[in-house]
């Protein structure tokens, strides 16, 4: 019986990935950053077309004319928190000016700087402060909860504990107790039903504590942002929110990029 | 498809005769639902022969209730549930009308009062990365009596949102309505559509979609395998199968960008085309996969540690599980046949044959997931190598405005069993009711009966070999 399994393991081979000293292997149709270069801010089209009001016209039609000379840029802004990446507003343009690039790294520590603007460059996370730094940068322990989440943004997360990504190597370790926890890791709209047990769990988290939210919807509602039966804006509407990792759901890499970033083992991806 | 007058309606009494009888002849409820207006419909599955009848009545009493059919048809126990929270309308000598959805609503808990029995209540924040929901176990020491199911933890409203549809996030909501499903659920509401439209989507795009249905049950098969290695401690299945479930997913991802298939299948065909090398690349990764889950799932067959672990284990037997309704594996890990694709089949699986183990244990249910498997893997070689050559698209119908006054059923075999769709439009074209089922709402029950007489240690081990959906349940 051994035998089989010394076989087995030998032929299965070393399969973690080298990523972050190595850029990880996407697919060819991998739809990471949104990039637009809008110029027919009248069309709307795309505005229309997005499932969770993701695409935003600044200074819309109103500032036209007259008022234009009043200071007002306008300028076609997404949402990276809202957005799903389907690719609705791609089909839309006529234009074809909205694209997804395959840039992974999407997270950010300000919900602001998710929102893309027109040709402006996206500014990634950064490392937590120098003293919460010092206290969980060589080891951070993540409790995990889906609050309302479809089990694709929870599917991803638990992958990184494979062997492919082996998480535990940079000292991260999702583990059963919030109590043994340093923050949360929340997936999901935050629904009604699930409220007092996320609360619930993020008071036994002992302080100091960090809260990351992945996938559009634990970010601000996502596809069920106005449903009665969800919070308002995702878990940002019950915890500051330390890390945004924006997707549906994000790929694992972009999970890890953002985890890597906040506890300063990653600068650029480059 | 039906206009909806057509849908045969009758007086409460015949249509709960009706239900029975058909049901005690071999057949099964799909589906059972209300709609706004007191309207109660019943789709039952002909499996054998392959066809569906649909039946309804109406409930216009002023004491809003009907004589429940759950006595006598356990299967339709969770969806008079649903009909009573829904709509109000109280199934009448039910055997435990508790909330469905509604978590606040549950106040009593099914409780065993003796010397020692004690309760022991798990989530619904659980120890590991997944999904809510909770669990209320009656114990005497290590011996569970029963256990009780509380699920609605993951109720986001989308059956309410999508009354009015289609709209721009009506499609998102079926790739979301259980995220680890987006294949099967995008594609039982494509049919839908294209159905209530009159569309036929080429062959093409038929069988891209069904190339993705057999990818998203592959990769969800592995990673069970691997799960239920790693809830017996048996870490080198466990780690192997990580790593392979993942390599399935990534191949969905090279077709669509999307390693759960987001994206790819839309009402009229598919986004996204497979090139003649991807096809060919495909194949052969395909192939490599396989003997690698050949080697890593081979071991659980042979070991003992494992099989004193798996045999014997949540035993459900062929009666308990068509009474329940299961439906998917864990009904074909029992013994029973039924699977959409071979009862009834879509152009790519005419040729299809279903597996099925007469065990009803935790090993039946692992070991059905490995036959799958093969036989998944075949039917994707062989699609893969005979792509039809046509467009991947016919028009695509959007958001549009549907035919008036119609209803259609869709069904599709997921990975974890039947998916039903039941879409009906108002006279303005719009939804008037859509009812999604999923698979889990039928298999729920079957856990629970599982662990019957079980050690409470057994429960991960148990729960793991059904791995039910929470969100497609709550929906």
């Amino acid at each position: 019986m051994i035998l089989g399994e010394i076989k087995a393991r030998i032929n299965q081979g070393y399969r973690t990935i080298k990523f972050p000293d190595v850029e990880p292997d996407l697919p060819e149709r991998f739809r990471g950053m949104p990039k637009m270069n809008c110029k027919n801010f009248d069309c709307k089209k795309c505005k229309e077309a997005c499932p969770t009001g993701a695409i935003s016209i600044a200074g819309a039609a109103r500032d036209t004319g007259a008022t234009q000379g009043a200071g007002t840029i306008r300028q076609l802004k997404l949402d990276m928190g809202r957005c799903i990446f389907c690719t609705d507003c791609v089909l839309a343009c006529p234009e074809k000016a909205i694209s997804f690039t395959r840039d992974y790294g999407l997270s950010a520590n300000d919900r602001d700087d998710l929102i893309l603007k027109n040709g402006q460059v996206f500014e990634p996370a950064n490392a937590l402060k120098k003293e919460t730094l010092r206290i969980f940068g060589r080891s951070l322990k993540l409790r995990q909860v889906s609050a309302g989440g479809c089990n694709a943004c929870e599917m991803d997360t638990q992958v990184l504990s494979t062997v492919v990504f082996d998480l535990e190597r940079f000292g991260i370790q999702f583990v059963a107790s919030p109590r043994h926890a340093d923050g949360l890791l929340i997936t999901g709209p935050v629904t009604e039903s699930m409220r007092l047990a996320l609360e619930k769990t993020y008071e036994a988290v002992p302080n100091p504590k960090i809260v990351i939210a992945v996938g559009a919807c634990a970010i601000s509602g996502g596809l069920y942002a106005g449903h009665d039966e969800v919070a308002k804006s995702g878990a940002t509407e019950i915890f500051p929110v330390d890390l945004y990792i924006p997707g549906c759901p994000p790929h694992p890499i972009t999970i890890l990029d953002g985890l890597l970033r906040l506890i300063g083992k990653r600068w650029s991806h480059a | 498809m039906a206009t909806i007058p057509e849908v045969q309606s009758y007086p409460v009494k015949d249509w709960r005769n009706q239900i029975i009888n058909e049901v005690k002849k071999n057949a099964r409820i799909s589906a059972l639902f209300g709609a706004e207006g007191g309207n109660l419909y019943a789709v039952i599955s002909h499996d054998i022969e392959g066809r569906l009848s649909i039946a309804t009545t109406s409930i216009d009493g002023s004491d809003k209730t009907y004589p429940s059919l759950s006595a006598e048809l356990p299967q339709a126990e969770p969806f008079e549930r649903e009909i009573a929270e829904q709509l109000g309308i109280t199934p009448k000598g039910h055997p435990r009308l508790k909330p469905i959805r509604r978590t606040k609503n549950m106040r009593d808990f099914y409780q065993v009062r003796g010397h020692e029995v004690h309760e022991v209540a798990v989530g619904p924040v659980h120890a590991g990365i997944i999904e809510s929901g909770h669990f209320r176990f009656q114990c005497h020491g290590e011996l569970v009596f029963n256990l009780e199911v509380v699920l609605g933890y993951q109720h986001r409203g989308i059956e309410r949102a999508l009354i009015g549809g289609p709209d721009p996030r009506t499609l998102h909501y079926m790739e979301t309505a259980a995220g680890d499903t987006t294949i099967g659920h995008a594609t039982a509401y494509c049919q839908n559509i294209e159905s209530l439209h009159g569309i036929k989507i080429p062959e093409r795009a038929e069988v891209i979609r069904s190339i993705a249905l057999e990818l998203e049950r592959t990769a969800n098969h592995v990673g069970d395998l691997g799960a239920l290695a790693n809830d017996i401690g048996y870490l080198p299945t466990a780690s192997f199968c990580g790593r392979l479930r993942g390599d399935f997913l990534n191949l969905t991802a090279q077709i669509c960008g999307s390693r759960m298939g987001r994206g790819l299948v839309i009402p009229g065909g598919v986004a996204f085309d497979l090139s003649r090398e991807m096809a060919l690349s495909f194949q052969q990764k395909i192939a490599t996969l396989l003997k690698s889950t050949k080697e890593a799932t081979a071991l659980l067959w042979v070991s003992p540690s494992v099989l004193s672990r798996f045999e014997h284990v949540g035993t459900i037997s062929q009666k308990t599980a068509a009474d329940l309704g299961l439906v998917g594996p864990a009904a074909r890990a029992s013994g029973l046949k039924h699977d959409v694709r071979v009862n009834y089949p879509t152009a790519a699986y005419e040729k299809f044959t279903s597996v099925s183990h007469p065990g009803g244990d935790v090993f039946a249910r692992a070991y059905v997931r490995w036959l799958e498997i093969q036989s998944s893997v075949k039917l994707l070689i062989d699609q893969l190598l005979v792509l039809p050559e046509t467009p991947i698209q016919n028009k695509n119908p959007n958001n549009q405005h549907l035919p008036p006054n119609r209803m259609a059923v869709s069904m599709v075999e997921g990975w974890r069993g039947e998916i039903c769709h039941v879409a009906m439009t108002d006279r303005d074209g719009r939804f008037s009711r859509y009812k999604i089922v999923d698979p889990s709402f039928h298999n729920w029950a079957g856990l629970e009966v599982a662990l019957k007489n079980q050690q409470i240690s057994n429960f991960p081990l148990c729960n793991k070999s059904f791995n039910l959906s929470y969100c497609g349940h709550d929906l």
